[in-house]
């Protein structure tokens, strides 16, 4: 997929040219296809059969060629080509909407998993375009993307406190409509967000493309799983543990990858995040194995449990305040949690971002030689950007713990990172503000719809094919200088 | 421009010795058993056709190559000694203060002027900022610090005359400002010795006679010594104290640019028998003159 990403880089301009990248993209992606989607196993009884699907396959390849040739043609400076292009992606909507509705039943995995491979690739892509300076064509879209940026960053001081306050009336509006989905929604959004900004240390500020996030997210996870049920001990004692615990994981990750960039950083650490998952689902004296860990308990206010019978000698949460049990109250006290949780990523890594080591993790995605030149410790800088952002990957995940009160291996996927990444590479990597608007859209956005079922997958894969082809930087692409010399008054 | 004062004299102690230096990347020899000396407060050239290996003493000074056989020496007038060719790339920055600038521009072009320049100054700040605690809850010492670094580019930025722009980003400057702000980021590091590959390439005559201007300062008011690799005649002949001339990875001259100016050897290396073309002009204007042609 990388590689397919590698080549429609260079952007040709001839028909052939760029047929022949759409070929090769639709190739890879049949090579992908075939294990993935071409094949599937059921399991009757002893007998494990083979089938093939190989119909919904060659639809979603021919997808994606279509696809894949709409947007070369997009890239085409010629208004026909542009033309061309509107029609191709027409055509490929619809022939998968006729994959969706009419050839292809009940088959919403497989599109599913296309639509995944087309959420990674554009990820990777919107990655790696973004690390490319120069060409014309892109120069328009960013002086646009930062003309965006800059108006949102400039409205970023009431902006902030607009949607903090947002989120601390959001519960209450919930509880007053007595609508448990909606706080479970925002406290999965926040969980993202949180997720993201921690992410965005390492993607969007040092520049360290890191496919295998996820593994810190578990780390975080199965150390409060075992701290509660092996020793007993409660989410605040362990929360410190976890974090410091997924913190060195990430230097155990950095100190192999540090002489790896951009895609083959990319690959290391994916394979990073398997390996994580795969030792979790073979560890079954601490991690359960593929059962996972449950029983892990629940978060207590105070030592005050949220249960309609509380155990002996202790008071539950709607006795001592005297008020009627709801499970609202539960779902709302994570919420504020996780609220809390992000709102320390991210006064941390706005904080950080001015200091000397900020500035160095920018520097050094910049440019890591010139940093050399100048006595910066790469080692030393790119070990910090893995610690921090994986700590704050272990939060997450002991949070993820703590709200399940179940977890296992299945829990942290790819996908998971994939997901995490895209919002970074979507919001703008470097955009704190971003990574909610990104959130709000990828997290909130599939979840909101809901009702349509099979079509939620196919919009939000081409929200974000929409976006990359419009904002290959972002949606806020904007950097605010982190000290400046003189005061904005010529930006005014 | 005025001929430059000459610079403190023959008597300003050697900053920079290099013994033997021999680079081979596998069958290639790029050196070949060079040795020179740099002295403080003076600006030595190291001139040389393409591909002479001029690059390659400056990546073996600054640690970005190992070399295969040679001793490189600083000693900085204070006293003290750093052996180059044993420290660790960046250690070099940090603890010997050797600065360099890159022939083909290496700024962070998405951060602002004043940030560049704040990132030079990386290890000290780390130290002011108690290498990230105490910056974190915002300690007073670290916000000190930082003013002082401020002060220091905007010293820089006012000497080159882009402190409106500190706070654009530096890939938006013009090619010219880029390489002067290259230079100046290096400076803020507080070098011992500034090591500039081909910093006058590209740049009009104008811009030029300002760089000139820029590295007698350097020179004459920071006390430190400039290493210089430059194709720019014009350049190399005005301000150099002392020129080194490498050909196919072994120095063939060295002396004072009147000198090597004169050296057959010289001569012959950027005449050839059939690579006439490769004359820097300046050189051939001033051999037309001496009547050589």
């Amino acid at each position: 997929m990388v590689a397919a990403v590698e080549g429609a880089r260079k952007a040709t301009r001839t028909v052939p040219a760029m047929a022949k990248d759409a070929v090769i993209f639709a190739a890879v992606s049949l090579a992908l296809a075939i294990p993935l989607v071409g094949f599937y196993i059921t399991d009757q009884g002893s007998t494990n059969t083979l089938h093939t699907r190989f119909g919904p396959m060659f639809y979603g390849v021919g997808v994606l060629f279509l696809g894949k040739l709409a947007l070369s043609f997009a890239e085409s400076s010629e208004a026909i080509a542009r033309r061309i292009a509107l029609i191709g992606s027409a055509l490929a909507v619809l022939w998968f909407v006729i994959a969706v509705t009419g050839v292809v039943q009940d088959d919403n995995q497989v599109l599913g998993w296309f639509t995944w491979i087309v959420v990674v690739a554009v990820a990777v892509r919107g990655w790696v375009e973004s690390r490319r300076s120069g060409a014309a064509a892109r120069a328009i879209a960013t002086a646009e993307g930062t003309s965006l940026g800059a108006a949102v960053a400039r409205l970023g001081r009431f902006l902030g406190p607009l949607f903090i306050g947002i989120a601390l009336v959001a519960p209450f509006y919930a509880a007053a409509i007595d609508d448990k989905r909606l706080v479970d929604l925002g406290v999965l959004i926040f969980t993202y967000i949180m997720l993201g900004w921690g992410l965005n240390v390492v993607v969007g500020l040092a520049g360290l493309l890191d496919l295998g996030y996820v593994a810190f997210y578990a780390v975080g996870a199965y150390t409060y799983a075992v701290f509660s049920v092996k020793l007993g001990l409660n989410f605040w004692e362990t929360l410190p543990v976890a974090g410091a615990l997924a913190a060195s994981f990430g230097i155990l990750l950095g100190f192999p990858v540090l002489r790896l960039r951009g895609d083959y950083l990319a690959i290391v650490t994916l394979g990073f995040g398997e390996i994580i998952r795969i030792i979790l689902l073979n560890w079954a004296e601490l991690a359960g194995g593929a059962q996972g860990i449950g029983g892990i308990e629940r978060p207590s206010f105070f030592g005050m449990p949220f249960t309609a019978s509380p155990p002996e000698g202790t008071t539950s949460f709607n006795e001592f305040f005297n008020i009627e049990f709801s499970p609202m109250h539960r779902q709302i006290y994570l919420y504020y949690i996780i609220l809390l949780l992000a709102l320390l990523t991210n006064w941390f890594t706005l904080r950080i971002r001015k200091l000397p080591i900020g500035r160095a993790w920018e520097a050094l995605r910049e440019d890591e030689i010139a940093c050399r030149a100048l006595g910066i410790n790469p080692t030393n800088t790119k070990l910090t950007a893995f610690a921090i952002g994986a700590m704050f990957g272990g939060f997450a995940g002991s949070f993820f713990a703590t709200r399940q009160g179940f977890i296992s291996p299945e829990s942290f996927n790819f996908l998971e990172s994939a997901i995490i990444l895209a919002i970074v590479v979507l919001g703008g990597m470097g955009s704190q503000i971003g990574v909610v608007i990104a959130t709000i859209v990828l997290i909130g956005g599939p979840e909101w719809f809901r009702d349509l079922a099979a079509y939620r997958m196919l919009a939000f894969g081409g929200l974000m094919v929409l976006i990359m082809i419009w904002r290959p930087e972002g949606l806020l692409a904007h950097r605010e200088p982190t000290i400046r010399m003189h005061s904005q008054k010529r930006s005014a | 421009m005025a001929d430059p004062p000459p610079a403190a004299g023959a008597s300003s102690p050697t900053l920079l010795t290099v013994e033997h230096l021999t680079m081979r990347f596998g069958g290639l020899v790029a050196i070949d058993d060079v040795s020179f000396e740099a002295r403080n407060q003076h600006i030595t050239a190291i001139i040389g056709p393409n591909g002479a290996g001029k690059t390659t003493v400056f990546n073996c000074l600054t640690g970005f190559y190992k070399p295969t056989v040679g001793r490189l020496t600083l000693r900085p007038p204070a006293g003290g000694e750093f052996l180059l060719e044993q420290m660790e790339g960046f250690r070099i920055g940090q603890h010997a203060r050797v600065a360099r600038t890159f022939q083909n521009i290496r700024l962070f072009p998405k951060m602002s002027v004043l940030e560049n320049l704040v990132v030079a100054q990386h290890n000290k700040l780390m130290r002011a900022s108690g290498f990230t605690v105490t910056g974190l809850v915002g300690a007073r010492g670290y916000r000190d610090a930082e003013r002082r670094a401020v002060e220091l580019a905007r010293y820089w930025l006012d000497r080159i005359g882009l402190t409106d722009r500190a706070d654009d980003n530096a890939g938006n400057l013009p090619y010219g400002a880029q390489r002067r702000l290259e230079i100046i980021r290096a400076m803020c590091t507080e070098p011992r010795l500034l090591c500039l590959d081909e910093p006058a390439a590209g740049l009009n005559p104008r811009e030029s006679a300002e760089l000139n201007e820029l590295l007698l300062f350097i020179r004459d008011e920071q006390k430190i010594g400039v290493l210089l690799i430059e194709h720019d005649m014009s350049v190399v002949m005005k301000i150099s104290d002392h020129v080194v001339v490498l050909d196919y990875g072994r120095k063939i001259s060295d002396g004072t640019p009147a000198e090597v100016r004169n050296d057959p050897a010289v001569i012959r290396a950027y005449l050839g028998e059939a690579e006439t073309d490769e004359l820097p002009p300046e050189v051939a204007a001033d051999l037309a003159e001496e009547g050589r042609i």
